[in-house]
């Protein structure tokens, strides 16, 4: 059985008297472990088809099951469910709560499902050790670089342990060093827990580090097929000097 | 989730905005301290024409002269110089609801001890007075009803008239004039303090009526009958017995107009707290007026949070918070403002009172029913006008709170 499984989605939106087809029957399905990204110049759909796999949103016609679950068939607070335990978001303006510190931004997905106090701290130190920044989980959100919040969303989507993590441009607010960075935590997370990877981009070469590619154009999948020339981001990252100094010392760049 | 969280995240969403916070409190705050200050200014002045009613004595009934028209001019009350002290004599032996009573007279007059003066008032009442008052004396006794009956030259002083004239000598025994005719003071009153109408129940010389009549005013007549009736439900009926009574007495024809008016405590008590509590009510409903719009305040400042806070909405619907989640949030969030904004309110409302009370000499009642009641009201406010814009908050679409710019 597949992760996720879509058959014949569809997606309407009324703007005004004016109906927008975003998706017109997208059908495809995800395995366990796969890490895919979404392709798509803007207005092709490939957001739609994210927030409607998030459960966020709701399609217009077609079947979407996750873990086998017709996700159509549950109400409101029955998806919110689905969104705390099986779905973790990554999203491209981070969307971490200000002036809140990077341990209450991680603990949140917790609050809404009863955890203990004890087990939630616990949980939320282990996710920011993983994205390295349990030193500065007192720091408010808003103190930390953009590389850094995005971190602490990455950790956040991690902490309730779920089936698939959905990332909607992860790294279209970062600069090409973070934006690497990034995209070697989202592979070590794929490669060594096993976490299915769902990414919406629109860079090619952000498409490179992911192991499949879905190309969408006008609401539908124009092409669906293995990445060929894979890129590993932690031997990318050995290439990049890491900031503006060393580039300046190491007399190779500019 | 839990409550806790729930308060935190409140807590912390009305700290980030301290300012708004704070000024969105005012409203509430001002709303409930008025409606503290107002009600208790009413339920003071309540208490107070309560205490004074009281202070009167217990089912007091005064027949006072009425008034006498000789060739169509009208005079005023008391011009009648029908009621005597005989007519006492019949309502206590005739009216089975009257218990006791005495005649009354008043005048005032100069009063001499040594080589200090005073000026004060003169009643002329029988020892019955002080048993229908209620007012006992704190050194020597009252007169007698044989020093009424032989119109002794004796008198009771009030605490005011003693200081005046005594300087903290002991009066009892003591010679005082009145009208230059020389009065022993039997006995002290014990100290009453102001009446309803401002004059100080203490500032006054009691002589026995007889000896007001003969020896100072030289009449035949009083102008009161000071009476109590035997119970309260009695008051009535001792008014009916009354008229029949003093209208018989007085040869009055049928059709004919009293030459007398009685007067109850119990008309005067009705009047007076009716007065009051229309007075508390309208106080209240003022400041309630401004409790209300002080609610206003709140909702209007949760909408905008609402809208303000889209953003956050949607993020914490993305990572599984319920409709019901958000909708606690935000309830708790007004619920704080409000119920915070009345404790406040409550302090600052009985600190006013206070001073009220002090400043303008007026006096001040706080009820407890005042305060629970204010703060039962902020926190229903909170409720009931967070309600709208939490509702508002819970049914947003995750995809459009997120969305939202």
């Amino acid at each position: 059985m597949p992760l996720l499984q879509v058959e014949h989605l569809t997606k309407v939106y009324r703007m005004g008297d004016v109906e927008v087809h975003a998706l017109r029957g997208v059908s495809a399905s995800v395995e366990e472990g796969e890490f895919v990204a979404i392709m798509g110049a803007s207005g092709s759909g490939k957001s739609t088809f994210m927030n409607v796999l998030g459960c966020l949103d709701q399609p217009s016609g077609g079947i979407y099951k996750l873990e086998g679950i017709d996700v159509s068939t549950l109400n409101r607070d029955e998806l919110a469910r689905i969104r705390n335990q099986k779905i973790g978001f990554i999203f491209q303006q981070f969307n971490l709560l200000s002036r809140t510190s990077a341990l209450e931004n991680v603990e949140l997905p917790m609050m809404y499902n009863n955890t203990s106090n004890k087990e939630r701290y616990e949980k939320a130190m282990e996710a920011l050790s993983i994205v390295g920044l349990a030193e500065r989980c007192h720091h408010f959100s808003n103190q930390l670089s953009g590389g850094q919040q995005q971190r602490v969303a990455i950790a956040r989507a991690l902490v309730n342990d779920p089936s698939i993590i959905l990332a909607d441009e992860p790294t279209g607010n970062l600069d090409s060093r973070t934006s690497v960075e990034v995209m070697d935590i989202l592979q070590k997370l794929n490669e060594e827990k096993g976490i299915t990877i769902v990414m919406v981009t629109h860079e090619k070469d952000i498409a490179q580090y992911t192991r499949r590619n879905l190309f969408f154009r006008d609401g539908k999948i124009l092409f669906d097929k293995d990445v060929e020339d894979h890129l590993e981001a932690n031997k990318i990252l050995q290439s990049i000097p890491a900031t503006l100094e060393e580039e300046m010392l190491s007399g190779e760049g500019i | 989730m839990n409550f806790l969280f729930t308060l935190k995240t409140a807590l912390m969403a009305l700290n980030r905005n301290r300012l708004r916070s704070g000024l969105t409190m005012l409203g509430i705050i001002i709303g409930v301290s008025a409606v503290i200050i107002m009600v208790s200014v009413g339920q003071g002045a309540k208490a107070s024409i309560e205490s004074e009613i009281k202070s009167m004595g217990t089912n007091v009934i005064m027949v006072m002269a009425g008034n006498r028209s000789s060739g169509g001019m009208r005079q005023g009350f008391g011009s009648t110089q029908t009621l005597i002290p005989k007519d006492a004599d019949a309502i206590l032996q005739e009216c089975p609801a009257i218990l006791n009573g005495t005649p009354m007279l008043n005048t005032s007059s100069p009063l001499v001890y040594g080589n200090q003066n005073w000026s004060s008032s003169v009643s002329g009442v029988g020892p019955a007075f002080f048993i229908i008052r209620d007012w006992q004396t704190t050194a020597g006794n009252i007169f007698s009803d044989s020093d009424v009956r032989g119109a002794n030259k004796v008198c009771v002083i009030g605490t005011e008239v003693a200081k005046n004239l005594f300087q903290g000598e002991d009066p009892i025994g003591k010679i005082i004039r009145i009208k230059k005719i020389p009065f022993k003071v039997v006995g002290l009153l014990a100290e009453k303090g102001q009446s309803g109408s401002g004059q100080n129940q203490d500032d006054t010389v009691i002589v026995p009526y007889t000896t007001l009549m003969k020896r100072l005013l030289n009449r035949t007549y009083v102008q009161n009958l000071f009476l109590s009736a035997v119970s309260e439900d009695q008051m009535t009926e001792a008014k009916t017995q009354i008229t029949q009574l003093l209208r018989q007495r007085h040869r009055i024809k049928e059709g004919s107009d009293d030459d007398f008016f009685i007067g109850t405590q119990s008309d005067i008590t009705s009047m007076a707290t009716a007065t009051s509590s229309i007075l508390t009510l309208l106080l209240g409903s003022v400041a309630s007026i401004s409790l209300i719009v002080g609610g206003i305040g709140i909702m209007n400042i949760m909408l905008v949070s609402v809208r303000e806070r889209t953003r956050e909405i949607g993020i914490r619907m993305a990572l599984g918070a319920r409709g019901k989640d958000i909708l606690t949030q935000f309830m708790v969030e007004s619920f704080v403002l409000s119920a915070l904004g009345g404790l406040l309110g409550i302090l600052v409302g009985t600190g006013g009172a206070l001073l009220v009370s002090q400043i303008a000499k007026w006096p001040t009642y706080i009820s407890i029913l005042s305060i629970v009641l204010s703060i039962g009201f902020s926190s229903a406010i909170g409720i009931f006008f967070g309600f709208y814009p939490a509702r508002m908050a819970a049914q947003l679409n995750p995809i459009d709170a997120l969305r939202f710019e």
